[in-house]
């Protein structure tokens, strides 16, 4: 896999996503409350603006999430997968911490 | 066999038997032809008044589009009927047309009585029964002129505030010795009189009208006594005579005083034809009220479906009004005509209430009763009538809640009197369609629907049916905003996850970490995106400014009343210039600059600030703007400087965060060029200070605000705004403008009245000092961010490549400025989504 290392640890504060460009893809990096590391597409695919990343974090039943800022559609950030409307989806990119640093992989 | 009703008349009553017997006819039996002489379907002519208080004329229709889309009903407007030929069967129409019929149900209403005085046919002269008469009122009347309404019953005090808001100085001229003679005692036309004075009403009881004087127009009117009022407008409203025009042409009845004269069941004494409403006289007595009406037209659809006799049950003329913002009410034998009746009667001259209970001659049995002042008691008192006392008088008395509960009602007493529900009814349909809250109930059982004087009992009834109105804030907090304020106020607890922790469940969503940071803020805890603070932030407070559909944002500086300086204008225009932004003067009078990426939002703010600008909030839940008209300072009526007194307001409030965004304006007169009536809050001039209005609103569902205090000199107004928002801001819930909190206040503007005006719960100086607070830690939230690295750094496209603009943000040009380009739709293409892609 093509580990792109992305920026140090501490610039991820707690579900407080950051836009990220790894190789052309704008992706959205989110840390959550219990340190887990999870990275989807940037860009809202109702909308086309590049604005993930601005969202809120928190969970629906358990399951982590982000809500879009513009139109507020709910996304997993483990899948993906649009929780208020299964047909659509964010692509998911692999994640990890090295050391100090964040790593993000395009699949 | 399809068969053909003929409805004459299409108001209130009409209107009623053709929406019943169509819920009802599921055969298809009869095909309806209403023929109605106004211009337009019916509409709420009991609400008429609020035509002048906000109201549109769609606002108080009555038919929806199902009535124009039935096959089975043929409306005809602007239609009068002129002939009825009882043997053909047919009606005939002023233009000759004849329409034949199987069944003919008349339903033509009232007209005004004009009492035959010299110059009742002058210009200048109206009635108050149309929307067209509402019209004509409203073109005649001049600020600040007398205007005289001839009658002092229910209608003529409708008339008269109606003048008092087109802003004229209304008299009322009574012939009975007190107001409202046929609804309430003498103890309680006292009561009323004192309360309508102090509203700036001249009231001439004992009073019969001369003349109405002038040559061409209206110039005055000469009362019996001699005294003479210089006025140009006349509004009669001395009572309603039957529209029975058409009796003798179809050799119908009359009723000794008018009216179609019927029996029982509303069958004229022609074979085929029913009146129904004001026009029918049910065994000789005609009732001016909707709701017999209504009863009315339920037993003739009834009669014509062959579901039962359908005879008039007789009618509870029982009413509870708000006229002039004075509850009145009266029900059952509310002038103690039975037989061996008792009075007990309850005098507050100083609260300006009445009451008085009609008891049977053991004081066992309520027959009836008069409330002036304040009408709490009505919901639960009205349907006791002719039933044992649940409690000793005076306890029932008390207000709303503290005295006798819904529990008390039998299951067949009368809820809603307008449409004839009982308890039992609304309390069967709550169970079995699991009806959950008010609209529910009042869809399903009519319960409700048309004066809304019951509307307190439905809620107690479903509270009583277990169906608990969840107040949670969402999947992780039980509790309601106002609950959770009172937690975060009580424990100081400061920070979300302790709030969550302790108090809630999971980790948030988008709903409740916004909502918790503006408790927070609201309590003050320092700047919006202080440490953990920052990751609840909705996008548009996270960036401090608001997104737009292409991910870029806009920036709106405080422009305080709307005055700037030519020097901060052109600043304004380089900045735009400079970043390629989008100009635009805002509805909120300031200037809008759109189109600034994340990264270009410090450097934007930092020219901004440098030249003596500051955050405008347009993106928080705060104060938005403080409205103003130019005032005295230039306008020649201005009796007050609104703008320094707006420009005040809003220094003082700005960055008070709130339930939802707060805007307020201040008029320098009653001309109201700033529209301060569509505010939360609106200060409007007056010669002696200012009147303060509460709970306006634009946007979705425009309101009206009302006022709260009238004459304030600055420093009272200010206190005054200071406890109002205080109390706002700790009380709604998420998102509720102040004009919905107000509603959905218990006790509504007189309780806010006692709270803020009179410190009813002693809570004043806490308020004001919480404000207070506010005020003396308020710093520029922008400021805050340049001065700090830390916040700064958050600003980039993206954090590994600061510098790289996102490629997804495109501009075209329009007319000489950027718009946002269309729309790419970035891959994987998106699946069955349902929600338009905007370009
Ligand atoms: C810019 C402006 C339109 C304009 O070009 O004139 C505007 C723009 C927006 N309005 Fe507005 N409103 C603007 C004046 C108004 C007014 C007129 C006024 O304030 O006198 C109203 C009706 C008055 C009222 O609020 O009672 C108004 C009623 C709304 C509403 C409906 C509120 C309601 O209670 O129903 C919303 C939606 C909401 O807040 O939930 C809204 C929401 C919005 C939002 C924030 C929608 C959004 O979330 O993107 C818009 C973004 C503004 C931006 O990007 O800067 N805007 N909006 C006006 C900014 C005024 C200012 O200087 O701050
Ligand atoms: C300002 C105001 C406030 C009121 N407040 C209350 C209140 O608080 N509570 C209450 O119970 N009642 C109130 N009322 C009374 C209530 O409005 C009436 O009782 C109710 O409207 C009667 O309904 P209706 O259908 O019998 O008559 P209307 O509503 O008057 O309808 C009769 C219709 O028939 C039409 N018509 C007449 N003749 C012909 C013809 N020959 N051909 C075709 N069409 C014809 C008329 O133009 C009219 O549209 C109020 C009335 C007014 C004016
Ligand atoms: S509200 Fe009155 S003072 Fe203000 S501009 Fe209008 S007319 Fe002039
Ligand atoms: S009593 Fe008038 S609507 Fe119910």
């Amino acid at each position: 896999m093509n580990w792109h290392q992305i920026c140090d640890i501490d610039l991820l504060l707690p579900e407080y996503g950051v836009p990220v460009l790894v190789g052309d893809h704008p992706v959205a990096v989110f840390r959550t409350h219990d340190d887990q590391l999870f990275a989807v597409g940037n860009v809202d695919p109702y909308c086309g603006a590049g604005v993930i990343s601005r969202g809120i974090v928190g969970d629906r039943a358990g399951e982590p999430t982000v809500a879009s800022p513009m139109l507020k559609q709910v996304f997993s950030l483990r899948t993906g997968q649009c929780l208020d409307d299964p047909g659509t989806r964010l692509p998911v990119f692999p994640v990890r911490r090295r050391e100090a640093f964040v790593e993000v992989a395009l699949p | 066999m399809t068969r053909t009703l003929v409805v004459v008349g299409h108001g209130m009553v009409g209107h009623r038997l053709v929406d019943t017997l169509r819920e009802r006819d599921e055969a298809d039996t009869w095909r309806i032809v209403v023929l109605g002489e106004e211009p337009r379907p019916a509409y709420d002519r009991v609400a008429l008044s609020s035509y002048l208080d906000g109201k549109s004329a769609e606002d108080l229709s009555l038919t929806g589009q199902d009535v124009v889309d039935d096959p089975m009903v043929e409306l005809r407007l602007n239609t009068a009927v002129t002939g009825v030929d009882t043997g053909a069967r047919a009606v005939t129409l002023a233009d000759g047309e004849s329409l034949t019929y199987d069944a003919l149900v008349l339903a033509t209403g009232s007209k005004p009585f004009v009492p035959p005085v010299p110059g009742h046919e002058l210009p200048g002269t109206f009635v108050y029964r149309t929307l067209e008469d509402l019209d004509a009122i409203r073109e005649a009347a001049t600020e600040g002129r007398d205007g005289v309404v001839i009658g002092g019953g229910l209608l003529g005090l409708e008339a008269a505030n109606a003048l008092r808001l087109l802003g004229m100085r209304p008299h009322v001229v009574e012939m009975a010795p007190r107001l409202m003679p046929l609804q309430v005692d003498e103890g309680g036309g006292q009561v009323l009189r004192g309360l309508v004075e102090e509203l700036g009403l001249t009231v001439h009881t004992g009073a019969a009208t001369a003349s109405i004087d002038g040559e061409e127009h209206v110039t005055g009117v000469t009362l019996a006594d001699g005294t003479v009022i210089d006025t140009d407008l006349v509004v009669f409203s001395a009572g309603v005579r039957p529209r029975d025009e058409l009796a003798e042409i179809a050799g119908a009845a009359r009723g000794e005083r008018g009216g179609f004269l019927v029996d029982d069941a509303c069958r004229t004494t022609v074979d085929g034809v029913w009146a129904i409403g004001e026009c029918a006289a049910v065994g000789g007595r005609c009732y001016g009220l909707v709701a017999p009406g209504y009863a009315m037209a339920e037993g003739v659809a009834e009669q014509l479906l062959e579901l039962g006799e359908g005879t008039f049950p007789g009618a509870d003329m029982s009413t509870k009004l708000k006229l002039l913002g004075v509850d009145v009410a009266s029900f059952g034998d509310a002038h103690g005509t039975t037989e061996g009746a008792l009075e007990v009667v309850y005098a507050n001259n100083a609260a300006g209430t009445y009451a008085k209970l009609v008891l049977s001659d053991d004081a066992r049995v309520l027959l009836g009763g008069v409330l002036v002042g304040d009408a709490g008691a009505y919901a639960v008192l009205r349907p006791l009538v002719d039933r044992e006392l649940p409690a000793p008088p005076e306890q029932l008395l008390l207000p709303a809640g503290s005295g006798v509960d819904s529990g008390a009602l039998p299951d067949d007493a009368t809820v809603c009197s307008c449409n004839n529900v009982t308890k039992g009814q609304i309390t069967c349909a709550i169970a079995e369609h699991g009806l959950t809250d008010v609209g529910e109930v009042k869809s399903c059982t009519k319960a409700g629907t048309s004066c809304g004087s019951c509307v307190p009992m439905l809620k107690t009834l479903l509270g009583e049916c277990g169906v608990a109105t969840s107040k949670a804030l969402c999947e992780h907090f039980g509790q309601s905003r106002a609950e959770l304020f009172e937690i975060a106020q009580a424990t100081g607890i400061g920070s979300f996850s302790e709030l969550i922790t302790k108090h809630g469940s999971g980790r948030g969503c988008d709903i409740c970490k916004p909502a918790v940071a503006s408790i927070l803020a609201s309590l003050g805890n320092g700047h919006i995106l202080e440490g953990e603070q920052a990751a609840l932030q909705d996008t548009n407070d996270r960036f401090l400014a608001n997104i737009q559909r292409n991910g870029t944002y806009s920036v709106v500086p405080r422009i305080p009343g709307g005055e700037i300086t030519p020097d901060k204008l052109i600043v304004l225009g380089e900045v735009a210039k400079e970043f390629g932004l989008y100009t635009k003067i805002t509805g909120g009078q300031r200037i809008d600059l759109f189109g600034a990426r994340v990264e270009q939002l410090p450097e934007v703010w930092k020219r901004l600030v440098d030249a003596g600008f500051e955050s405008g909030h347009a993106y928080g839940k705060a104060l938005r703007t403080v409205k103003s008209c130019v005032g005295n300072d230039w306008c020649r009526y201005g009796v007050q400087d609104s703008v320094s007194m707006a420009i005040r307001l809003e220094l003082r409030y700005r960055g008070l965060r709130s339930p939802h965004k707060l805007k307020s304006a201040v008029s320098g007169c009653a001309r109201e060029c700033a529209e301060a009536r569509g505010k939360d809050f609106g200060v409007i001039a007056t010669d002696k200070g200012w009147n303060l209005y509460v709970g306006g609103n634009g946007g979705f569902t425009p309101r009206h605000a009302e006022l709260l205090a009238a004459d304030l000199d600055d420093e009272r107004l200010i206190q005054l705004i200071d406890r109002f928002l205080m109390f706002y801001v700790r009380t709604a819930d998420r998102l509720q403008r102040t004009s919905a909190w107000l509603e959905s206040l218990d006790g509504g503007l007189e309780h806010l009245k006692e709270v803020i005006v009179e410190d009813s719960l002693g809570i004043a100086d806490e308020l004001e000092s919480a404000m207070q607070r506010h005020v003396d830690t308020y710093s520029d939230e922008w400021a805050g961010v340049l001065a700090d690295p830390g916040k700064l750094s958050r600003f980039v496209s993206f954090v590994n490549a600061p510098g790289a603009p996102d490629p997804t943000i495109r501009f075209i040009s329009e007319r000489g400025q950027v718009r946002p380009g269309p729309v790419v739709l970035p891959m994987p293409a998106i699946g069955s989504h349902t929600q338009e892609v905007r370009s």
